[in-house]
C-alpha cells in the first residue's frame, strides 16, 4: 500500500530541490563571468535575480512544514523531509554568495582586476560540481552511491581549500610588493572567501544527504567515512 | 549491525518472554517471541491489525485463559518467576501486573466501589478510604470526582472512566500495567491526559501498551516493540528498539514499510 500522497510530494519537493539547485549553478556561473568581464550590468542581474533564490527557498520550507503538519512523517520519509528543508537552506546560502561576490564586482567598479582571475574561476567550476554532484547524492535511492559521492565531495571540498590558499598567498604577495594594491586585492579576496563558502555548503549538502539515507549526522570527512563503512 | 531485536540483559527485567508461543484451537497466532521489559519502561507494541499484539499483550497475565481453547507455549517470566508455573495462582498474577482495556469498562458500581473492588477482594476493610483516594489521585482523577464518589462509574465521561479503570488497576499496586489501546475511543483532550497519566505512573510502574497510534508510540514510550504477520498468517516480533531505531531508522524494511505507512 504506497503512501501515494506522500510519496508524490517528497517527489515534488526533490524536484524543487534540482530546480533550486540550477537557478544557483546560474548564478553562480554568471557572477564569476560578470566579474572576469568586469560586467556591472550581467552583476547587478545576479543580484535581482537573487529574488527567485529566496522565494523558491521559502516555497520549499512551507511545503516542508505542510507535510510535516498532514503526515507526521516518520524514519526515511521524516529524514528525507528534514534533508531537504536544510538543503533548500544550504542553496539559498549559495545564492546570497553569488550576490555578495556581485556586490564586490559592483564595488571594484570599471577597475581591472588585481591581477588575472584563474585560480577563482577553477574554484567557482569545482564548488559548482560538487553542488550539483550533492543533489545526485540527494536524489539518488541507493545509499551506497549516496554516501560515495558524499565522500568524492568531501575530497574536493579540499581541493578547493587549497586552492583558496593558493589566492591568497598570490594576493598577499602582490601587496607586499606595493602597498597601493591593498584595497583591490581586498576584492578579490572577497570573491574567493565567497567561492570557498560556496564549497563548503556543497559539502553540508552531501551530509545531509548522508543522513537523509542512513539516519547518521556526520560532520567531516572522517565521519563520512565511518557512516559509509559502517 | 543493530540488532532488531533488543536485550536488557544486565538490566532489572520484570518481564521476560522466550520463544513464546500462543494458539487458538489449531490456530497458530503467534509464533517464537523473545521479548525483554526493563522496570519502569514504557513499552509500545504495535503492528497491524490482526499481528498478535493483544494476543501477546494479554499472555503477560494469563488473560488468555479466558478465552476458550487457548494455549502458550514458550516461557514467560515475572521477575524471574513464570507465570505459567503450576503453582501461581492466575489471580495474583494480574493483582501484580493489572490490565486496562480500548473501551473503558468501569463496573455498574459507585466510584468509589469501583476503585475499592480489588483491595477488597484481597482482603482490605481498613483504610479503604486512603487507597481509593490515592489510587484515584495516582490516576489524575480525583479533583473531578471527589464530590460525587457515589455516583456511578458509568455516570461519567469516556476519558474519566478510562482513567477510573486505571485507579482501579492502581488500587492493588501493580508493578506493571498492561494497557490495550487505552486511548483509542478517547477524544484529543481525553488522550492527552491519559499519555500525560502514563507518563507520570512510570515512575513507579512498568508499562505495557498496545496501540495502533505511531505518534502516540513515539510520544510516550521508551521502547517499541513491532508486529508482523506473515505470509504464513502468524504473527511474529520483527523488531524491538528505542523509538530512536524504530520509527527514525529501523533496522527491518517491514518495519520502514509499516511506520512510513507503505504497509497495513
Amino acid at each position: 500500500m504506497p503512501n501515494e500522497q506522500l510519496d508524490y510530494s517528497l517527489a515534488h519537493l526533490e524536484a524543487e530541490i534540482v530546480l533550486l539547485g540550477g537557478l544557483v549553478e546560474n548564478a553562480i556561473f554568471k557572477t564569476i563571468r560578470a566579474l572576469r568581464n568586469r560586467d556591472l550590468e550581467l552583476s547587478r542581474e545576479v543580484i535581482e535575480e537573487d529574488d527567485r533564490i529566496d522565494d523558491l527557498e521559502t516555497k520549499i520550507q512551507n511545503e516542508c512544514v505542510e507535510q510535516i503538519r498532514r503526515q507526521a512523517p516518520l524514519a526515511a520519509d521524516l529524514r528525507r523531509i528534514i534533508g531537504m528543508m536544510f538543503i533548500a537552506n544550504e542553496l539559498e546560502r549559495m545564492g546570497d554568495y553569488a550576490e555578495g561576490i556581485a556586490k564586490v564586482s559592483i564595488n571594484m567598479g570599471h577597475e581591472a582586476p588585481l591581477k588575472e582571475l584563474e585560480d577563482i574561476p577553477k574554484m567557482a567550476d569545482l564548488a559548482v560540481s560538487m553542488m550539483k554532484r550533492s543533489i545526485d547524492a540527494m536524489t539518488t535511492s541507493d545509499r551506497d552511491e549516496s554516501a560515495r559521492i558524499a565522500l568524492e565531495i568531501e575530497n574536493d571540498d579540499d581541493e578547493v581549500d587549497r586552492l583558496y590558499a593558493k589566492v591568497q598567498n598570490d594576493i598577499f604577495t602582490l601587496v607586499e610588493d606595493d602597498r597601493e594594491r591593498a584595497v583591490r586585492g581586498t576584492y578579490l579576496m572577497w570573491a574567493a572567501h565567497n567561492v570557498e563558502r560556496v564549497a563548503d555548503r556543497a559539502t553540508n549538502i552531501a551530509e545531509r544527504a548522508i543522513f537523509m539515507s542512513t539516519g547518521v549526522i556526520v560532520s567531516g570527512n572522517a565521519d563520512a567515512q565511518a557512516a559509509v563503512l559502517g | 549491525m543493530i540488532d532488531p531485536i533488543i536485550t536488557f540483559d544486565d538490566q532489572d527485567l520484570v518481564l521476560e518472554a522466550e520463544n513464546m508461543s500462543v494458539r487458538y484451537g489449531s490456530t497458530l497466532a503467534v509464533e517464537d517471541v523473545s521479548i525483554q521489559i526493563p522496570r519502569n519502561a514504557i513499552v509500545s507494541l504495535i503492528g497491524p491489525s490482526g499481528c498478535g499484539k493483544s494476543t501477546v499483550l494479554r499472555c503477560f497475565n494469563r488473560m488468555n485463559e479466558l478465552i476458550p481453547d487457548t494455549h502458550v507455549t514458550g516461557s514467560i517470566k515475572y521477575q524471574g518467576v513464570n507465570v505459567y508455573g503450576a503453582d501461581v495462582d492466575p489471580t495474583d498474577i494480574r493483582f501484580r501486573i493489572g490490565m486496562v482495556f480500548q473501551r473503558p469498562n468501569p463496573f455498574p458500581k459507585s466510584i468509589y466501589d469501583n476503585v475499592a473492588f480489588g483491595p477488597r477482594v484481597n482482603g482490605l476493610t481498613d483504610d479503604l478510604d486512603r487507597v481509593v483516594e490515592e489510587s484515584l489521585r495516582r490516576a489524575a482523577i480525583w479533583d473531578e470526582v471527589k464530590d460525587r464518589l457515589d455516583d456511578s462509574g458509568l455516570g461519567i465521561s469516556g476519558g474519566q472512566q478510562q482513567r477510573l479503570c486505571i485507579a482501579r488497576a492502581l488500587a492493588v499496586n501493580p508493578d506493571v500495567v498492561l494497557m490495550d489501546e487505552p486511548a483509542s475511543a478517547l477524544d484529543p483532550i481525553s488522550t492527552q491526559a491519559i499519555e500525560d497519566l502514563i507518563r507520570e505512573l512510570s515512575q513507579e510502574v512498568t508499562i505495557v501498551i498496545v496501540t495502533h497510534n505511531m505518534q502516540q508510540a513515539t510520544r510516550i514510550s521508551d521502547y517499541s516493540a513491532v508486529m508482523m504477520v506473515g505470509e504464513d498468517r502468524v504473527g511474529h516480533l520483527i523488531e524491538y528498539g528505542t523509538n530512536g531505531q524504530v520509527f527514525g531508522n529501523p533496522v527491518d524494511p517491514r518495519t520502514e514499510a509499516y511506520v512510513t505507512g507503505r504497509i497495513g
